[in-house]
């Protein structure tokens, strides 16, 4: 009751005095802080001077936005920032695309066909999701090493486009098990085939579904890190993660510091990630709901 | 399936099943093409099972039992592999020993914290949507970037976190990621930050919207208090949550890889050299496919062991709803 109250109060906050809610809210408040002031910072160190950077204690602020750090960023030799921005969206995009499609189409077959067979493959499915990823890595490099597909980005998403992994393929299932059968065996007494099913009517019934598929492997592959770094050795091969590494380690890329620039960097690859997840901030609750295992 | 065969047993298979329906287990000319459907839509994952995962699987297990180096063929070695890392491997105990110590920590605050989260969050404050956002994003953002801005933050003399305490009176604060004594709790630390507010949080809020208010108004009639209703109410109407959490967070804390190999390489002095670092330096920096094959499957053991553990004792705490 009192929480209602309060909440329909246009000026509730710390007004109507409730020792306990105003605890709360400095509780949370101090929490939010914490939480935001390492972004904060980074944003403001990227738009400091590199004296600024230098100077000791360090300031809060930058005396004067330096926005042109952004476009120096761009310029630096030997760090060809604009072609891992490429590389990664490249990677991104074709993976997501892989995914999204066959994932469906294995979460179809798992959901609406009877073989022999399927449930034993289910099982397998699931326990790949148990494997870690470093038992089969290494024998990854050597297949994709004897395919000459060592430094450049086709082991970063080819696997995609074959079921598109355990997780995928789980949670297109379970939608897909929720949609009524009466649809799909009514297409088929009108003469529809499997294929025509699949695609103009149960795949438009998955919008929700895919959204939250397509935000989670956007954003997974965005920040995938290990697979890069094992599979990439050339800095002009570079997704945005190992570049940003790479730049962040390089000892020689420039007698000027390069702080600043650091941080620009780090702005801008969390970028897409922040961006994406307001556009599609609804369907993270949802993927939790739907697969019960991770949004 | 069972069910499927049975009949197929007891009827003599129709003219147009034959071979082919018996392989596919289906009677009809229709459950047939069904069938097949289903082959050929599962098909690009039956693939890369085969590919990606069952041949990659069998393969790193042999090669666990070679001295495989990409270079040159392979030669079975037996144990060879496995005994020199039980017994001539100094950073293979010390990894294994690190990893656990940042898991005891890591997975108990990354849970317990994103409980806490969740029952903040689900007190209907005002502005609750904003500060979801703000413990929720860190979660999504790059590992590398993540690892690279708290170097910046934890740097012993420019960074803001010493600056602040030295400004609330802290004469010598830490060094962080600079010191071995102190790098392992650092990158701990980042994890945390990281992991808090992330799925796990989503998790309990979803487990925590689905407790039914009546027990609490139950327990308010009965004059309980607030810690009562939650160690009463809250936490064994969660249990099932907390359990899927804990087993989701051992599985990545023991894996931990991105923020030490970023923010300290393992170091200084091996503080941070985790397990993960120890498969992928010997893998891909030695070269020594074999060798690190053996260390991925220790860790697959190590975690399928745990994943038992937690499993088959779920019986025993975990409370399901009508259950």
């Amino acid at each position: 009751m009192a929480q209602q109250t309060l909440t329909q109060q246009p000026t509730g906050f710390g007004l109507r005095v409730e020792p306990g809610r105003v605890l709360l809210y400095l509780f949370v408040i101090v929490l939010a802080v914490l939480f935001g002031f390492p972004l904060f910072w980074t944003l403001m160190s990227s738009l400091k001077t590199p004296q600024e950077m230098m100077t000791f204690p360090p300031p809060w602020l930058p005396a004067a936005p330096q926005w042109v750090n952004y476009a120096r960023l761009v310029q630096i030799p030997r760090i060809p920032v604009t072609i891992w921005a490429w590389n990664s969206t490249i990677v991104v995009v074709l993976t997501t695309v892989g995914v999204l499609i066959t994932a469906s189409m294995v979460a179809y077959s798992f959901a609406r066909f009877e073989y022999r067979g399927r449930n034993l493959l289910f099982l397998i499915t699931l326990s790949t999701l148990m494997l870690p990823e470093q038992v089969t890595i290494i024998p990854q490099f050597v297949l994709f090493y004897n395919f000459g597909w060592i430094n450049t980005l086709l082991p970063l998403w080819v696997p995609a486009w074959f079921g598109g992994g355990g997780f995928a393929i789980f949670l297109m299932r379970q939608f897909m098990m929720t949609l009524p059968r009466d649809l799909d065996e009514a297409a088929l007494i009108d003469g529809a085939g499997f294929f025509r099913i699949f695609w103009s009517i149960l795949l438009p019934l998955c919008k929700p579904a895919l959204a939250t598929l397509g935000i989670i492997t956007i954003i997974d592959a965005w920040g995938d890190f290990l697979r890069p770094l094992i599979f990439l050795n050339s800095p002009e091969k570079f997704t945005v993660s190992v570049g940003l590494r790479f730049f962040n380690t390089a000892p020689d890329v420039s007698s000027e510091p390069m702080a600043h620039l650091i941080m620009a960097a780090c702005v801008l690859s969390m970028l897409p990630v922040i961006i994406i997840f307001f556009l599609g901030q609804r369907f993270f609750v949802r993927g939790i709901v739907m697969s019960g295992i991770k949004g | 399936m069972a069910i499927a065969q049975n009949q197929i047993k007891a009827r003599p298979p129709t003219t147009n099943a034959g071979w082919l329906g018996r392989l596919v287990g289906a009677k009809t000319k229709f459950q047939i093409r069904r069938a097949l459907w289903g082959y050929l839509f599962a098909l690009p994952w039956i693939l890369g099972l085969i590919v990606f995962w069952a041949g990659p699987t069998l393969a790193s297990l042999y090669f666990s039992f070679t001295n495989f180096e990409v270079i040159g063929t392979a030669r079975w070695i037996g144990l060879e592999n496995y005994v020199r890392a039980f017994s001539g491997d100094d950073l293979f105990w010390s990894s294994l020993g690190r990893t656990f110590t940042f898991s005891i920590i890591n997975v108990p605050a990354v849970v317990g914290g994103a409980l806490m989260l969740a029952m903040v969050l689900n007190q209907k404050l005002k502005g609750t949507n904003i500060f979801r956002t703000i413990f929720f994003v860190p979660h999504l953002l790059p590992a590398v970037a993540i690892a690279v801005l708290w170097t910046y933050l934890m740097q012993p003399r420019l960074g803001p976190i010493n600056m602040m305490l030295r400004d609330v009176g802290v004469s010598s604060p830490p060094n962080w990621l600079a010191s071995a004594s102190s790098a392992l709790y650092a990158v701990t630390l980042i994890t945390i930050w990281a992991g808090m507010g992330g799925n796990t949080m989503l998790i309990f809020l979803a487990g925590l919207q689905g407790v039914p208010q009546e027990l609490y108004e139950a327990a308010d009639m009965d004059g309980a208090s607030a810690l009562s209703k939650f160690w009463n109410v809250t936490i064994p109407l969660l249990t099932p949550t907390i359990f899927l959490v804990l087993v989701l967070a051992i599985i990545a804390a023991l894996k931990v890889f991105t923020t030490a190999w970023v923010a300290t390489q393992g170091g200084p002095s091996y503080a941070t050299w985790f397990f993960a670092l120890h498969i992928y330096t010997q893998a891909f920096q030695y070269f020594r496919l074999g060798y690190g094959s053996a260390l991925a499957w220790v860790l697959a053991v190590i975690i399928l062991f745990f994943t038992y553990i937690q499993v088959s004792s779920a019986r025993r705490w975990v409370h399901y709803e009508g259950g």
